[in-house]
């Protein structure tokens, strides 16, 4: 399941906390026909507003007539384009796989390898979860279907501007991310 | 002051200055509708919700300020879809009130529930379910400021029954009015950027072939007068789209007319050929471009809008300022004096010439009938205009009637002609006119409908009667789907697929007879003239006049559909 991050664009839309709001900012993706790659809202420190991630699949055009009409909307407060190479961006992914004892050590192994987590384990089958950039999960998930998926849920990208580098302290913290 | 939801709504429409509402109550609308009584605001009685919507419109048309609807839940909300898709087509500020089944019972598909909010909220600017009475007069106040600041539209709100029943303990409020909205996500920009103003004015001075493109943008910010004065101060030609007829006088020597798919040879070929497009408060509408790729392929676009969104929606500007029209052309012009204007300007002798030129040689034209034939619609709109005050309102529905009025009628005032020009919309005319004259009681409003547009909301009239709104409504009948069945003759090899209504079905003088209309039919040239003096002189109810006309006549110039501009078939006459 890998996600090309070609012709994708990271949109951060800060909107008011109000009924409605995610339908208003969706309904306008679906009537013109654009995708949406993924989606992530959840409120902010300020109760007053949510933040939408969304990542969309659109051409340059487009896209900026997309943020244009998303600007129109009257809850939707703020929009940044995040390009991805200036932007920290994270995703969690939650994936129960077949784990009969002779393969669940490797199993275990490759999410220990990734620095991921198990977080279930049955008579047959073990949860994993693993939070990174999205690429990473994209890879994970290539290797972990081959013992047999059993289900998996991503949640959806979110993602801030990447801080400015000040000061050699804070460039090591921008560059472990 | 304690006082309910119901109480406090009509409150707050009398605080925003409503005087008038077009509406019909219902079960979910009723403890509304029961203050009403006490309330200075008038109300009209609408045969159908559709009606209350496009009255409205007509209303906020001539006016300029937000028209108001107000109907009860479910097929009420349904109705008046139409009408709010209409107004944000043409950004007509208008504010629709909608009763909602109670609180307890939305989400449990109770008698006449449905999701209005979810259903208009692709065709409204805002919209809003409200839940709680306390918040009434700031949703109301919202809404007024949302629908008649920025680029304007319409506003639903949304209101279930329990919040505004004085019975209901849910509908008790203190009555409060917010003096100042606090909506952090809406800052429509009105002034334009004076390095982008100063840009526009210089790009202005190097163009030799330069076209104003007016658009509907213009009449909304009041702007009519500002675009005359710029056009005058440098001896601009103007267009002036379906939806800015009037903004500048028709019979102004910088006029040219409409542009577009049937617009006059001279206004499309002005733009097909200018060197710079001044756009103002236009949005380059497929109707206006024809074909996209070889729309005026030489012309440098300076585009003026107060919605952001339009500036590179369509065709790519060299210049894009975000502002109301109005103001940004009033700074406009200040930039375009500071640099010298008008004498810095190149010689522009050669473009008006070959402009006059155009003009003269292509005037719009039709081939009077011969003593017997039947009677050409172009003659019955010659007639009108001629014989009715200079300053008449004109409403219109959707078709040929609509092309030829736009065609033959000369707007000499703004905020003379209103019509359905995005949606589209048949049955326009009818309902829009009698909101017209509600409005501008002072004025004399005539309709020209088609009368397949006619069939569809001819029942308003009885509206009209009852509520003694002079209305004067002019069928052009010629017993066919007059558009399409030009289309089917042009592009369809004479297919006349469901386009025949008849003549006489139904019986147009009877029927507006019966609705307590004056009804008249014309059949013949010498009659016209008659009839159209025998209803201006009628004002104590509506008249409705049944002109039977050549079916065969066809709208021209035309740009058929795909086409460039360049490729503008003239009428027969021309040829």
């Amino acid at each position: 399941m890998p996600t090309s991050t070609r012709r994708q664009h990271i949109l951060s839309v800060l909107v008011e906390d109000k009924p409605g709001v995610l339908a208003r900012v969706s309904s306008l993706f679906a009537r013109r026909g654009y995708n949406i790659h993924s989606l992530a809202v959840a409120p902010t420190d300020d109760e007053r507003f949510s933040r939408i991630t969304a990542v969309v699949d659109v051409e340059k055009a487009p896209l900026e007539q997309i943020v244009k009409q998303l600007d129109k909307l009257v809850n939707v407060v703020q929009i940044d384009e995040l390009a991805p190479g200036d932007a920290v961006e994270r995703e969690l992914l939650l994936v129960t796989v077949e784990a009969p004892p002779e393969t669940r050590g490797q199993v275990i192994e490759l999410i220990g390898v990734f620095e991921g987590r198990v977080v279930g384990v049955g008579f047959d089958e073990i949860t994993l979860v693993l939070e990174g950039h999205p690429q990473k999960l994209d890879d994970f998930a290539e290797l972990i279907a081959n013992y047999g998926v059993v289900a998996l849920q991503r949640t959806g990208r979110v993602a801030l501007p990447r801080i400015e580098r000040r000061s050699p302290e804070l460039s090591a913290v921008a560059d472990a991310s | 002051m304690k006082t309910n939801g119901g109480s406090a709504l009509i409150k707050s429409l009398e605080l925003e200055g409503v005087d008038v509402i077009f509406g019909l109550p219902g079960g979910a609308i009723l403890p509304v509708y029961d203050p009403i009584i006490d309330s200075p605001i008038r109300h009209i009685l609408v045969r159908h919700e559709q009606g209350a919507g496009h009255m409205a419109e007509g209303y906020a048309h001539v006016t300029g300020r937000p028209g108001v609807a107000m109907v009860t839940s479910g097929p009420a909300a349904t109705n008046i879809v139409t009408p709010l898709a209409d107004a944000y087509m043409d950004s007509v500020p208008l504010v629709v009130i909608t009763g909602q089944v109670a609180s307890k019972a939305i989400g449990t598909d109770a008698f006449q529930e449905v999701d209005t909010v979810g259903i208009t909220r692709s065709v409204t600017k805002h919209n809003e379910l409200v839940t709680r009475a306390e918040d009434i007069p700031r949703a109301i106040r919202e809404a007024f400021h949302i629908a008649t600041t920025g680029r304007p539209g319409p506003v639903l709100v949304d209101i279930p029954k329990d919040i505004v029943d004085p019975t209901n303990p849910a509908s008790a409020l203190d009555w409060y009015w917010p003096e100042t909205v606090d909506m952090p996500g809406y800052n429509p920009r009105m002034e334009g950027d004076p390095d982008l103003v100063r840009a526009a004015a210089e790009l202005i001075g190097t163009a030799r072939r330069p076209v104003i493109y007016a658009g509907g943008g213009i009449l909304k910010a009041r702007g009519a007068e500002a675009l005359t004065a710029l056009a005058e101060l440098l001896d601009l030609p103007v267009v002036t789209t379906l939806m800015a007829r009037g903004a500048i006088p028709d019979d102004h020597p910088l006029c040219l007319g409409m542009p577009g798919m049937h617009g006059n040879y001279t206004a499309v070929t002005a733009m097909q050929e200018s060197d710079l497009l001044i756009a103002l408060g236009s949005r380059f509408d497929d109707r206006v471009t024809g074909k996209l790729d070889g729309f005026a392929p030489d012309a440098k676009i300076i585009h003026v809008d107060i919605d952001p969104a339009e500036l590179g929606k369509v065709r790519r500007p060299d210049v894009a300022i975000t502002g109301d029209a109005r103001l940004v052309i009033e700074e406009l012009i200040v930039a375009l004096k500071e640099l010298g204007a008008p004498g810095n300007q190149p010689d522009r002798s050669e473009w008006r010439s070959t402009v006059s030129g155009w003009q003269e040689k292509h005037p719009i034209s039709y081939e009077q009938s011969e003593p017997g034939e039947l009677l050409k619609p172009q003659y019955v709109l010659e007639q009108l205009r001629d014989n009715t005050p200079d300053d008449t309102i004109v409403a219109s529905g959707v078709g040929q009637h609509q092309m030829w009025t736009s065609q033959y009628w000369k707007f000499n005032h703004p905020y003379t002609w209103v019509n359905s020009g995005g949606l589209g919309t048949m049955g326009f005319a009818v309902p829009a006119a009698i909101g017209a004259k509600v409005g501008r009681p002072d004025k004399m409003v005539w309709a020209v409908d088609g009368d397949g547009c006619f069939q569809m909301t001819a029942q308003e009239l009885v509206t009209a009667a009852a509520e003694r709104i002079p209305v004067k409504i002019a069928i052009l009948n010629n017993a066919y789907l007059g558009m399409v069945r030009q289309w089917q003759e042009m592009f369809y090899e004479e297919r006349y697929s469901e386009v025949y209504l008849s003549p006489d079905l139904p019986d147009y003088k009877m029927w507006a007879e019966a609705m307590g209309c004056v009804g008249m039919r014309v059949e013949s040239p010498e009659e016209v003239l008659p009839a159209i003096e025998k209803a201006n002189s009628i004002d104590d109810r509506p008249v409705v006049i049944d002109f039977r006309t050549d079916a065969r006549e066809k709208v021209f110039p035309m740009v058929p559909s795909g086409r460039t501009n360049s490729e503008i078939v003239i009428g027969p006459g021309e040829s």
